[in-house]
């Protein structure tokens, strides 16, 4: 499986990356939309983590362009902040076990990962 | 306390303590003061004026009717005792012009005139017929009188220069109140002679008797010397001087006021009586005459008296009902506006806490992410896997960030339900989020917060209105425990429609005379020490606004129970004031 990291902070994106490879995810990273979009047109990848506030672009209509393209696609959201209209608004996308606020626990991410993708027993 | 403080007006206690901010827009006690004043003052001058000046001219009026009715009767009187005496002379008159003197001089004649006389007017004695040398040449009567010689009498030389002779009353030696009335005639030849008439004075006396002057009036006859013509009642016995002083000659009947031996103020009426030596007085007694006024002055005191006090207490009723209305519109202004500015305070509050839990999350998630690298670096790659104390290290920064994770999140939960909204909520949750904010100050002072809520069913209601009443609550139970106290709470759920949630505490309790203050806004136990006395009159807002209700039970030195009862559903009159 392949996944993508889409979040403004590079250094979290980054390293976040790097713990879900070592424990064997594919998980390619980039800090804006424009290069997310870029990204899922040339690569495939089956799921998706959003940051619900980037730059330019929010997490929720960042995920309904990329699904637009690509609806097999899964998503999980990721915040920052715990604003209603945010929660409301990604919540009803995903559905609110798929709305996570950070910091996030690794193993946390990496189930939610496998229930999304319906993927049965331990990755790690 | 007594009455007049239990009916003192709340807005009459309130003081403004010096230094303090004006609470009220009005000076309350003022206002009350200067309506009462003022109304008052407008009601009862132009009453107070208008009686006064009835009282004046009904006094004046009936006044003047008494003087004017004592002064009718004077004149009424003295017109009929004159009539009275011109009567008798004016027989005597007809006489001596009826009869030539040789008739008169006979006895037999002069008999049957007297006698005639006594049958036509009556009161006559004697008659008597006087020659120009004083002799009396005739007499008829009961006393032997012939012959009698008057020619030095001062009567005589009247009659003989006026032509007529009233007397006085007198004794005269026959020892009986007497009159006399003589008329001279003149003769053809020159000479003259005088008919002399003794009158009895009992028909005078009958007369004045007979008049109408009131139970204690007195109506009597003196002569110019002050002696008493006739009886009197009060001032002497007949043929005395009089005690009252003898009134100043006028020749119109007159009115004046004096005052009687006892102080009594007397109407005394006065007519001297033409070619008489008479004064009729007639003495009435001022207190018998206005009599009636006094009895309209009476009612009129008493109008007056009962119009003041009723106006009063009319305007005292509806002052302080007014002020008193207005006191209640203003303390719910006041209690409105520290309502909202505690709301905004909060809101502000919120806004502040989900900021700085937004600015600290991301920091705080890439500190987790990087550490959690390190320390699956040092499993995965092996290197470190067996130094235990720099896993430990890692360990100890990534249960940190746990820990400030769920601060934050804390934070934003309750900034994030600061705006209305209804939503299915688990009550034990709140309550350890609730209680989360307070477990470090409970480790501190060792108090043991026991939580039985178990088997309550998710239910819709506000999250952040809940938070707060249960924070303000639990708030002030820790301020009333000492340390190691013991907070219960508890909940049940109630006919499967309320829940019941019970927050108990082992502090000092709340004294019966402020129990039933509490919920009052700015009532405070803590003022000076930054109470805004707001906390509880929220709280009570609050659960309202909840649909719910709040009670408290409390007892000194043993500590002090909230109940909190919500509705399980909340029907859409609950959401309506929510």
């Amino acid at each position: 499986m392949r996944i993508l990291l889409v979040d403004d902070e590079e250094e979290l994106v980054s390293t976040l990356a790097e713990r879900l490879a070592i424990r064997g995810i594919n998980a390619d990273w980039v800090t804006s939309g424009e290069e997310a979009l870029k990204q899922v047109e040339n690569e495939h990848y089956d799921l998706a983590v959003l940051d619900i506030k980037i730059p330019r672009i929010s997490g929720v209509s960042l995920k309904k362009k990329i699904q637009a393209k690509h609806p097999g696609m899964k998503f999980i959201f990721m915040t920052g902040h715990g604003s209603e209209d945010d929660f409301k608004a990604g919540s009803k996308e995903t559905g609110p076990e798929f709305y996570l606020v950070k910091p996030v626990d690794i193993t946390t991410l990496i189930d939610k990962i496998n229930v999304a993708l319906n993927i049965r027993g331990d990755v790690l | 306390m007594s009455i007049f403080s239990r009916l003192k007006p709340k807005f009459l206690i309130y003081k403004q303590t010096a230094g303090e901010q004006a609470k009220y827009l009005v000076n309350f006690p003022r206002l009350w003061k200067s309506t009462i004043l003022l109304t008052a003052g407008v009601a009862l001058v132009p009453l107070i004026f208008i009686t006064m000046v009835d009282y004046n001219v009904t006094q004046q009026a009936i006044e003047a009717e008494c003087l004017l009715r004592t002064s009718r009767i004077v004149s009424n009187t003295r017109r009929t005792i004159s009539f009275f005496l011109t009567e008798r002379r004016a027989s005597l008159d007809f006489i001596v012009y009826d009869n030539e003197l040789e008739q008169l001089n006979n006895p037999e004649r002069l008999a049957a005139i007297l006698k005639n006389l006594k049958k036509g007017f009556g009161g006559f004695v004697d008659l008597g017929i006087i020659d120009s040398t004083g002799r009396q040449s005739n007499y008829v009567g009961p006393y032997k009188l012939k012959d009698k010689d008057y020619r030095g009498q001062k009567w005589y030389k009247q009659v003989v220069d006026r032509n007529v002779y009233i007397s006085e009353v007198f004794l005269g030696y026959r020892k009986a109140p007497h009159q006399v009335i003589a008329v001279k005639h003149d003769l053809p030849n020159g000479s003259f002679f005088v008919l002399r008439a003794s009158l009895d004075i009992e028909p005078l006396r009958n007369l004045l008797s007979r008049l109408e002057v009131g139970g204690s009036g007195d109506a009597f006859i003196i002569n110019h010397g002050g002696i008493l013509q006739t009886p009197s009642r009060d001032h002497g016995r007949i043929l005395e001087k009089t005690s009252m002083p003898i009134p100043a000659f006028s020749s119109k009947t007159e009115v004046m006021e004096e005052k009687s031996i006892n102080g009594e103020d007397l109407l005394i009426g006065y007519r001297y009586i033409e070619e008489t030596p008479f004064i009729l007085i007639i003495v009435k007694k001022k207190s018998d005459l206005i009599k009636s006024w006094q009895d309209t002055r009476l009612k009129l005191i008493i109008f007056l008296a009962v119009s003041i006090i009723l106006i009063v207490a009319v305007i005292l009723h509806t002052a302080t009902y007014m002020v008193n209305k207005i006191y209640i519109a203003d303390e719910k202004r006041v209690a409105a506006l520290h309502h909202a500015e505690y709301a905004n305070k909060m809101a502000s509050i919120g806004r502040l806490a989900s900021g700085v839990a937004h600015e600290i999350n991301n920091p705080l998630a890439i500190i987790n992410e990087k550490a959690g690298l390190i320390k699956d670096l040092f499993i995965f790659k092996g290197t470190y896997s067996h130094d235990d104390k720099l896993i430990g290290l890692v360990d100890s920064v990534l249960s940190s960030v746990k820990r400030c994770g769920r601060i934050t999140r804390r934070l934003l939960n309750f900034a994030r339900h600061m705006d209305v909204s209804i939503e299915s909520i688990k009550l034990e949750e709140i309550v350890h989020d609730v209680l989360g904010f307070l477990e470090k100050e409970a480790e501190y002072r060792s108090i043991v917060v026991s939580v039985k809520v178990k088997d309550i069913p998710e239910f819709g209601t506000d999250r952040g209105k809940l938070q707060q009443v249960l924070l303000n609550i639990m708030n002030n139970a820790f301020a009333a425990m000492d340390d190691g106290g013991h907070l219960d709470i508890m909940a049940v759920c109630e006919n499967n429609s309320l829940v019941s949630i019970s927050i108990a505490d082992d502090g000092q309790g709340i004294p019966e005379a402020e129990r039933k203050h509490i919920f009052e806004p700015f009532f405070s136990t803590k003022t000076g020490q930054g109470g805004t006395g707001l906390g509880l009159s929220i709280t009570y807002g609050l659960v309202q606004e909840l649909g719910g209700d709040i009670s408290v039970w409390s007892e000194t030195d043993e500590g002090t129970r909230f109940t909190i009862t919500l509705p399980l559903h909340i029907n859409e009159k609950g959401r309506a004031k929510a």
